[in-house]
């Protein structure tokens, strides 16, 4: 293979075919491992111990308590927002809107959630629960913020 | 680039140069978009949707992931644990925030609970957090891209 001095401008011939199978490999290798990711987003919510005994500051709205039940399985079978039964979760932000109001002014940032939820309840309606308090989307895409505070009640016992 | 031979069948040269390149260019790509977190995001849970779950501005500050699969048991360094031995894993994680000189409360937990569990295996490991010090929760929801 070695070339001697005076054919030095032999060409050395490279045989591809270990190469490409090596790199379709890592292709499929990386195929098979590819995942899409779905954007994942967060709500804060308050969970300092002895919460319930907290001081609330001097214009502390009392809080508004939403209180869901659970069929056998898991599914929703009523909600309430302070005593009062709401139809559905669209109706509890109509609700929120109309006691807190929305935009500058409002009455959101002094006022707290709490949620009541049975133990057996799908977990699922609790973030509809927080989405619906948390915020409104404006028909143009943008989001009104609206309850920011948000707090479970204390675990009843099964 | 085909030879034209009178007899016999003809021979073609195929030029390697643009196949491999394109496959360079894949490889590449997959490089790019590879995703080992499971540990932060795990396929066994599926988060509920929102649409106002917008992803926070940065990173939080000390996170620690926990997942909740809709059977109710925790999925600790990638594998479940149930409700009650999650008690155990945390009293590590808050020893690993004092040997940094960190409090438990400074640290933001991270609850990924699957959409179909229990709101009470939820609240359960609120408080199992709660038991260690650890005082900052967020509810992480996927977005909600349907309307």
């Amino acid at each position: 293979m070695a070339a001697t001095r005076e054919s030095l401008a032999d060409k050395i011939a490279i045989d591809m075919t270990p190469m490409i199978d090596v790199v379709f490999q890592l292709i499929t290798f990386f195929m098979l491992t590819l995942k899409t990711v779905i954007t994942e987003g967060d709500f804060d919510i308050r969970m300092p111990l002895g919460a319930s005994a907290g001081i609330a500051s001097e214009d502390q709205l009392p809080p508004v308590r939403v209180r869901m039940t659970a069929g056998p399985g898991g599914e929703r079978t009523s909600l309430t927002m302070n005593g009062q039964p709401v139809a559905d979760f669209e109706e509890l932000r109509r609700r929120i809107v109309d006691l807190v109001g929305a935009g500058p002014g409002s009455n959101a940032d002094k006022t707290e959630v709490e949620l009541d939820c049975d133990p057996d309840l799908s977990y699922d309606n609790v973030i509809q629960a927080v989405t619906a308090v948390s915020g409104q989307v404006q028909p143009d895409g943008s989001v009104v913020e609206l309850i920011k505070k948000i707090k479970f009640a204390p675990p009843k016992k099964k | 680039m085909a030879r034209m031979n009178r007899d016999g069948p003809s021979k073609t040269d195929i030029d390697m140069t643009p196949m491999i390149d394109m496959t360079f260019q894949l490889i590449t790509f997959f490089v790019f978009t590879l995703n080992f977190s499971t540990a932060v995001q795990d396929d066994r849970v599926q988060l509920p949707t929102s649409q106002l779950a917008k992803p926070a501005e940065g990173p939080s500050v000390d996170p620690i992931t926990l997942q909740l699969m809709s059977d109710g048991r925790v999925i600790y360094a990638g594998e479940p644990v149930s409700l009650q031995e999650i008690g155990g894993y945390l009293e590590n994680e808050k020893r690993v925030m004092i040997a940094s000189s960190k409090e438990p409360n400074a640290a933001t937990v991270i609850v990924r609970a699957d959409g179909r569990s229990k709101t009470g295996d939820v609240q359960e490991l609120i408080k199992a957090c709660q038991e260690k010090g650890f005082e900052k929760f967020v509810l992480r929801a996927q977005y909600d891209e349907s309307k």
